[in-house]
């Protein structure tokens, strides 16, 4: 069967990324509602297994695709024993066709490294770590219910650099319940000693479910209808640690390439790029989430739904596509209400989200890649929008390049939504 | 049908203070008398309007004619008219009352005599109606009949030793009920050889039918072919169809003559032909006089309402124009507003009446409103002699060209128990009320009597009453002219915009705290926006209040996780769809709902 490939993919033919979901932890976090639960051996041998039948199920019919990028995700990625992902990377190679310079990362949670680890992690391909600090401080470590000290991150990235790892990335959280903006500047100096290539710095966000969400769901709506909140720094503070990131960062020569993303020159993470410039990609295990020829699609999120192994193909995917198109172009379906539905991208949902994930990166969009692929004139479409948001100063234009300024960017919510069509 | 025998008709009504448990009478009288098996029945047989039986009240009147076979073998027809439970439709129970020869006054047998009971009993008495008490809900633990039936005795004067003590609810002694009607309410008088004279106590229209007019012949005879005159409004028609009333339809019939209530279709076009009070006589024999009683309604309240979507005006005008061929109390004229666009502004008797025409424009209509604060009418008395009768605060005169204005008063009277009459003369005090009078019905309750101005309860005056009384008070008002009052305007500036929609008559000695409350009201309402937003409070040039919405300083999505783009795109989309119901007003977006935040001032 011929499948149309998208004018959307016109660009990036061939182009493949691929994420594995590794949902265990040792305990779960107390701000973090990713898919992750403790789980015993027999689990995870069983959950390796069923990421085995993926790999293999869908690498036969994705010859005509190249593996740019690998993200093992969590989770805990780390959790588990140089063997298994081995294993993995090994099925990986042989049921894909990887680029000759793929990236590859893993997800590590300090605490659970060490160098036999690390060595395997090393000889099977990965060669990129994605470390889960958060913050350097042992109180705010804490509350955030980490299973490590900064101690152990020390000694887990040095371990990491010593068996030979030359790009790592450190992850950390602003705007703590009680951060101040100097305990974050620590924070942000600590780890630059290190030298790491990458830093993603997020702002906490209270996530429903979370035992965060019951602690501090008040004091956040009174935060966000501008009253002063009790716990967590104020919207002012939150917004000076945001600007302080910036400015501690760019003196060390990293550079922000999205809106919480920083790295050296050609340190950038390949993988997250994919994902704002519309590179597709498959996505194995719990709950993840693939895109590929134009649509949006994402395994079972229950765990004992995943293992009975009912999660997707492409080959199965591409047969129900063809079902639906027959029937009717458009099935607007979000993957959460119903497990088993399959999103077509319509033209116009395909726009937007160029738009809406293309403004995060600080580069932003380019008037001639939407005319690539959409063969229309970018101001034809959204040219209210973008007249309305330059003139309140919160895009900018430089050459055929439209971004998101310093203001935009703190109000991005706002107006990336402005780009949904209807 | 073979001739009536007149003396074997009874036409009766049910009064009550609400919840006492006058519907419930109502079905069970249906029940008893075979009209329909009690497997037909639904609770409430005569509500049939979805929000009745919703809201548990009656809001147009109804009746059914039954069948009675007596103890002593005769048979009697009883003509049940269920009359409007509520404050706002007082001139119709009025026009009910007026139909019938007789009333059953229900009272709980817990809670006693309220407000409303000695409002009903005064209207029924005043109509020459032999009242006739029946205690209910004895089968409650808290039943205390003994008490009640004194307090009947000893407050309205009414003999009520006999009085039958039943259970709506489970029907418990209904027949005693059913013998008392016969016994003690008596056969209507007049004579079917007189001129035709016969009372409109309501009418609807029917889609097959047209105007279906409702009435209670006083005196003479009509039939199909007889040339009717409305003797107010002057239409005459040719009479279609005569008839009476099963339960839930309609049932032709010969003829009506003295004595009979039963309905009148006629070529009539419209209801406001038909009002309710109306005479209809004989065209070519008409009756000396009409009827006494008849009055014009009028609105009381005044609010606009516009569609949330502008592009619905002509919806809504349908919509408006389908509820007032039922509704003769609804008017309605176009209005424009620079924050709402095209709407109307609409008359209601009260605020019930309002909450009831916009929650069915909602549910049968599917229109999403917007509806303004609600206001009475005011007499403006210009300095040129001038009298503006001003439904719309935007109208408002010139300060300068005004010399003094009115606004309606009504007396009310409330009862309570003796605990709370502290909160509420605190509560009447608030509301500028003016003391008339206090007498204790008895040790532990006592009628309070005030004046109010009706602009001070429209809001939530009831709300209040029964939040400071925890529930215990209860009340009753009548219109009582106008008085002269120091009324302002207060306009509301958003961004330094006066918005025309939120603004609104106070008297000026409350306008300062009004002012601060709505901005506090506002500032809650309005979501931040990307610059500062002052709210303010003004009397003409001079800014009374303000409060200020922050500007929106960070609203980033920190994360976005990994691969699932379709959460990020719901959060966008419920952010753009916020957006959506909201009103542009310069710069600034405002909800719809922060228009009828005005509403509930009364935090306490």
């Amino acid at each position: 069967m011929e499948h149309t490939t998208d004018f959307l993919e016109k660009d990036s033919r061939k182009k493949l990324e691929l994420y594995l979901h590794i949902p265990f932890c040792v305990k779960k976090c107390s701000y973090c509602d990713f898919l992750s639960m403790p789980a015993d051996e027999t689990v995870r041998r069983h959950y390796i297994h069923m990421l085995l039948k993926e790999i293999q199920e869908n690498g036969t019919y994705c010859k005509e695709y190249q593996v740019s990028t690998i993200f093992f995700g969590g989770g805990t990625p780390s959790l588990l024993p140089g063997a298994q992902i081995a294993e993995l990377m090994e099925a990986l190679q042989e049921n894909f066709t990887l680029d000759a310079d793929p990236e590859i990362t893993l997800e590590c949670n300090p605490g659970t490294l060490d160098r036999q680890k690390l060595s395997c992690y090393k000889n099977s391909g990965i060669n990129r770590l994605s470390l889960g600090l958060q913050s350097a401080n042992d109180r705010e470590l804490q509350l955030l219910g980490r299973i490590h000290s900064f101690e152990e991150f020390l000694e887990n990235f040095a371990a990491a650099r010593s068996m030979g790892f030359r790009n790592i990335n450190v992850d950390l959280i602003s705007a703590l319940p009680g951060q101040t903006i100097k305990s974050w500047s620590d924070t942000l100096k600590k780890v630059l000693d290190l030298q790491p290539e990458h830093i993603s710095a997020y702002s906490l966000m209270i996530e429903e479910g979370t035992p965060f969400y019951e602690t501090y769901r008040e004091d956040e709506m009174r935060r966000e209808r501008g009253e002063r909140p009790r716990y967590l720094p104020e919207e002012e503070t939150e917004r000076e640690m945001y600007v302080q990131t910036r400015i501690i960062l760019e003196q060390e020569g990293f550079r922000r390439y999205e809106i919480s993303n920083f790295a050296r020159p050609g340190r950038e993470c390949r993988h997250n790029i994919g994902y704002w410039r519309g590179t597709p990609y498959l996505g194995f295990g719990l709950g993840s989430s693939s895109y590929i020829e134009g649509m949006r699609y994402t395994n079972p999120c229950r765990l004992e739904e995943y293992l009975k192994g009912s999660c997707r193909n492409l080959s199965r995917i591409r047969k129900k596509r063809w079902d639906i198109t027959s029937q009717e172009r458009h099935m607007h379906e979000t993957p959460e209400s119903s497990e088993d539905s399959i999103w077509v991208l319509s033209k116009q949902e395909q726009m937007e989200e160029f738009m809406f994930l293309g403004l995060r990166m600080t580069e932003g969009i380019s008037r001639k890649e939407f005319w690539n692929r959409f063969q229309a004139e970018l101001s034809q479409i959204y040219g209210d929008v973008l007249q309305k948001l330059q003139s309140q100063g919160l895009l900018a234009q430089k050459e055929e390049h439209i971004f998101l300024t310093e203001a935009g960017i703190a109000v991005s919510n706002y107006v990336l939504s402005e780009f949904l069509l209807s | 049908m073979a001739a009536i025998d007149q003396s074997k008709i009874r036409n009766f009504c049910i009064i009550a203070h609400i919840d006492h448990g006058k519907s419930t009478l109502a079905d069970r009288i249906i029940e008893k008398t075979g009209l329909l098996t009690s497997r037909e029945m639904q609770a409430q047989v005569l509500d049939n309007m979805d929000l009745e039986r919703e809201r548990g009240i009656t809001i147009k009147a109804q009746t059914v004619r039954i069948v009675y076979q007596a103890e002593n073998g005769e048979e009697y027809i009883f003509n049940l008219i269920d009359t409007p439970g509520h404050v706002d439709f007082n001139y119709e129970v009025s026009r009910s009352l007026a139909a019938c020869d007789g009333a059953i006054l229900v009272v709980d047998a817990a809670q006693g005599i309220e407000a409303q009971t000695l409002a009903n009993v005064y209207l029924a008495l005043d109509h020459d109606l032999d009242v006739l008490p029946v205690i209910n809900k004895i089968d409650l633990p808290s039943a205390d009949p003994k008490r009640v039936i004194e307090e009947i005795e000893d407050v309205i004067g009414l003999e009520a030793q006999d009085a039958p003590q039943i259970s709506a609810k489970t029907g418990l002694n209904i027949e005693d009920v059913l013998e008392q009607i016969v016994e003690k309410i008596p056969a209507p008088a007049g004579s079917p050889d007189n001129p035709l004279q016969a009372l409109v106590f309501d009418s609807l229209y029917d889609s097959y039918k047209g105007v279906i007019v409702f009435c209670r012949v006083k005196e003479g005879r009509v039939k199909a072919g007889t040339t009717v005159r409305m003797m107010a409004t002057g239409a005459t028609a040719d009479v279609v169809e005569v008839g009476y009333f099963g339960a839930g339809q309609f049932i032709p019939c010969e003829e009506l003559s003295a004595g009979m209530v039963g309905y009148i279709t006629a070529s009539l076009k419209n209801v406001r032909d038909t009002q309710v009070g109306d005479t209809v006589t004989d065209n070519n024999k008409p009756c000396s006089k009409p009827l006494p009683g008849y009055k014009k309604v009028n609105s009381m309240v005044f609010c606009g309402m516009y569609p949330a979507d502008g592009a619905k005006y002509p919806d809504l005008r349908d919509a408006l124009e389908k509820l007032q061929l039922n509704d003769a109390a609804l008017q309605f004229e176009p209005e424009t507003s620079i924050a709402l666009g095209f709407g109307f502004r609409c008359g209601f008797l009260g605020l019930l009446h309002l909450e009831i025409i916009q929650e069915r424009l909602e549910r049968e209509y599917s229109l999403d409103l917007v509806t303004t604060a609600p206001g009475v009418i005011y007499k403006v008395h210009k300095t040129n002699g001038e009298v503006i009768e001003l439904t719309n605060p935007s109208n408002l005169p010139d300060p300068a060209e005004i010399e003094y204005m009115e606004e309606p008063m009504v007396s009310a009277e409330i009862m309570v128990t003796s605990e709370y009459i502290g909160a509420i003369m605190d509560l009447c005090q608030e509301r500028r009320g003016i003391y008339v009078s206090m007498e204790y019905m008895e040790e532990t309750r006592a009628l309070l009597k005030y004046e109010l101005p009706l602009n001070e309860i429209i809001y939530d005056f009831f709300d209040a009453l029964k939040s400071r009384s925890r529930g215990y008070a209860s009340f009753d008002y009548e219109m009582k002219g106008y008085a002269r009052s120091e009324l302002v305007k207060l306009d509301i500036l958003i961004n330094k915009e006066e918005v025309d929609a939120l603004s609104f008559i106070v008297h000026s000695g409350t306008a300062y705290e009004r002012g601060r409350k709505m901005c506090e009201k506002l500032k809650n309402e309005i979501p931040r926006h990307l610059f500062e937003i002052p709210i303010q409070a003004a009397i003409g040039s001079k800014i009374i209040a303000r409060e200020t919405v922050k500007a929106m300083r960070k609203d980033v999505l920190a994360k976005c996780y990994g691969g699932d783009i379709s959460r990020k795109r719901k959060l966008l989309e419920k952010q753009k769809e916020g957006k959506k119901r909201m009103r542009q007003i310069g710069n600034v977006e405002i909800p719809q709902k922060a228009f009828m935040s005005v509403l509930k001032l009364d935090d306490n």
